[in-house]
């Protein structure tokens, strides 16, 4: 369904999408061509789960995120070509090429650090709930994470805590293992919880929960802005489980476009999914599935929804060129910030 | 001057940080252990309430929020009580904390205290008696301060609550609570990177930390007697280090006896003896000894505790040591 929202916003939103889409399809050429090294994660398929979600914040709320941040980051109004340089180590980037894909963050929009280790944000984001507390703002702390970190202490130990001292804090599980084949096929660590709803294990501290599709991007909205409500006026923490599905692109170890690229017009042109991926474009695809909403209902036009997703296509190829033409740092610059 | 034990001089530094700066809250409040001196706290407690949050048993959980929340704009000060426990947090100390500001490229600050009981405190046995300062010593982008004095206690605690502006260890150790000394009235705080040499002396620099700086005085007393005059050099803060100092007073005396209570592989001891063997050899007359914890998991039983822990007489010991070396 259609977020409860305006126009402008929806369009906003649908923008904010194919940013993160067109961009980690580039991060994953750039890694085929081995433009930078190292592991990557891409946030290919959850789109419909970050943007709704982090489109509502007000300047001042924090939010705190993972290896899998490109998305958020993109969600919130990241410049594509800084990111981009941060993921090939350039000076240029957001953390002076220091964090790279798995730390990359931005103060400025809201992103005071990005952990990649599994559930090292969960105290963090309780931190900064309760320093906006203390201080008497109606800040929120935004923790964005996967299934993965309940099986971590930490996320036990940080919601304890916020519900004993009601933290405005929202705890926005994004459970991406549905359809997981990798999962299936031992190619990587899987999520095992042994709870028969991720929602149980919260409901017994006390936190109000939602479970929502993840891929629904009105679902995603109309959650995010009850919790946001409920957190600002004193109400303490929320716990949101939206689930995803893993894109084809995100089930290897190592990212790759096993299905091509996003084509807008596969919408409303059947004939140009490529056969073995009906299933995901057709049904799963969430960008896919929000423009046909759109289409439905009459917010946009084909001719519109094509114009900008060139106008992306453009932005991310300017980001393409930005960040590789920018330098790399200088080596003795390793030395310094260690202090501040 | 008036006298106050090391225990006053750190409750008074710790309301006067709390009166200053509103922006400072409290993270548990054991800052005295189970000890006699857990009443200086409570008028802070009547004061301060609000500010004051005691979190469920919980050290991982509790030092992350107090970093979390020291990003978002506080200037948090956790107490993890005993040492030991803060191995509980080391992953949001050692991976979260001191990387921040690296990692980010500046972006982020994280102005939090972690505040600690460390030390053999007397059957404490293994799990209650680390001293983990020199473990955190390897790990970039923390501070780490270790008070030996009362009126060092208040000038560095001020400095690391009201004025660092990075993720700081300070660590007590518990057998200094009782320590009086001299205490300046009114505020004042103490740089970090500045070591203080505790006592003048001609012959042997004794570098210590913590409540070793405690024991090498008494020995230097003792060593007095006969004849041996004992420099006695306190670093004050790990990391900032304070190296010229420690090679000044080298330079003097020409020989060195590091005291400290790590357990002696890759202890502090291992550390500023490597630095003076790099830094200042030419000034050495006899080899560098290191005074320190054996290497063993600290046993329960008095005698047992006492034979592996460094004791003034171990250092007196080893300043004679030195002193043959010479003759």
């Amino acid at each position: 369904m259609l977020p409860g929202t305006s126009g402008n916003i929806l369009i906003e939103m649908l923008g904010n999408m194919l940013r993160i889409r067109h961009f980690e399809e580039t991060v994953i050429r750039l890694a085929d061509d081995k433009q930078f090294p190292g592991h990557f994660h891409v946030y290919i398929g959850q789109e419909a789960t970050g943007v709704p979600a982090l489109v509502q914040l007000r300047p001042g709320d924090l939010s705190f995120t993972t290896h899998r941040n490109h998305g958020h980051l993109l969600a919130r109004g990241a410049n594509p070509g800084r990111l981009l340089a941060e993921i090939l180590g350039r000076a240029t980037g957001y953390n002076r090429g220091r964090g790279g894909t798995l730390h990359a963050s931005s103060a400025d929009l809201g992103f005071p650090v990005t952990s990649a280790i599994v559930g090292g944000i969960l105290p963090l984001a309780t931190g900064a709930a309760l320093a906006f507390q203390q201080m008497g703002t109606s800040s929120v702390s935004l923790a964005l994470f996967g299934d993965v970190v309940m099986e971590e202490g930490a996320f036990y130990e940080a919601i304890n805590i916020a519900s004993l001292w009601k933290l405005p804090v929202i705890y926005l599980c994004e459970n991406n293992s549905l359809e997981a084949l990798g999962q299936a096929a031992g190619e990587y660590p899987s999520s095992t919880i042994a709870a028969k709803e991720l929602t149980h294990v919260v409901d017994c501290f006390g936190i109000p929960t939602y479970l929502v599709d993840g891929g629904d991007t009105g679902a995603v909205f109309d959650a995010m802005r009850e919790a946001l409500d409920r957190a600002r006026g004193g109400g303490g923490p929320v716990f949101i489980e939206a689930r995803t599905v893993r894109s084809p692109a995100n089930r290897p170890v190592w990212p790759a476009l096993l299905m091509g690229e996003l084509d807008v017009t596969m919408a409303w042109e059947d004939q140009r999914i490529p056969e073995e991926y009906q299933k995901w474009y057709r049904e799963v695809d969430p960008i896919l599935r929000f423009i046909r909403e759109l289409l439905d209902m009459r917010h946009a036009t084909r001719e519109a929804i094509q114009e900008l997703d060139q106008q992306v296509r453009d932005e991310i190829a300017q980001a393409v060129r930005f960040a590789l033409e920018s330098p790399f740092p200088a080596p003795e610059e390793a030395l310094d910030q260690v202090f501040a | 001057m008036r006298e106050l034990t090391y225990a006053e001089a750190m409750a008074e530094a710790l309301d006067e940080a709390l009166r200053e700066n509103e922006r400072v809250i409290l993270i548990g409040s054991f800052f005295f252990g189970l000890s006699r001196h857990s009443v200086l706290l409570n008028r802070l407690r009547q004061e301060f309430g609000p500010r004051i949050k005691d979190p469920p048993i919980a050290e991982l959980g509790s030092c992350g929020v107090a970093i979390g929340a020291a990003m978002a704009g506080l200037r948090p000060i956790v107490d993890v009580s005993t040492a030991s426990f803060f191995f509980q947090a080391w992953p949001q100390v050692v991976n979260e904390a001191a990387n921040v500001h690296y990692m980010t490229g500046g972006q982020t600050r994280v102005p939090v205290v972690f505040h600690l009981l460390a030390g053999i405190r007397g059957a404490g046995a293994a799990q209650h008696s680390h001293s983990p300062q020199a473990m955190l010593w390897n790990t970039p982008g923390l501070e780490i301060i270790l008070p030996a004095s009362p009126a060092d206690v208040k000038g560095l605690l001020r400095t690391a609550v009201l004025e660092s502006n990075n993720p700081t260890v300070f660590m007590d150790h518990v057998q200094l609570f009782e320590v009086t000394g001299p205490v300046p009235e009114g505020k004042y705080s103490i740089p970090f990177g500045q070591a203080e040499v505790k006592r003048q002396g001609r012959d042997v620099t004794i570098v210590a930390t913590s409540i070793m700086v405690q024991k090498a005085l008494q020995a230097a007393e003792l060593l007095m007697r006969e004849g041996i005059d004992v420099e006695v050099v306190d670093p004050r803060t790990l990391v900032p280090l304070d190296t010229e100092t420690i090679l000044e007073s080298v330079a003097k005396t020409g020989r060195l006896v590091v005291a400290d209570e790590c357990h002696l592989r890759c202890s502090v001891a291992s550390e500023i003896a490597a630095t003076v063997a790099e830094q200042g050899a030419k000034y050495l007359k006899a080899p560098i000894k290191r005074v320190a914890t054996l290497d063993v998991p600290i046993p329960f039983s008095p005698p047992l505790e006492k034979f592996v822990e460094p004791t003034v007489e171990k250092i007196v010991t080893a300043v004679k040591a030195q002193m043959i070396e010479l003759s």
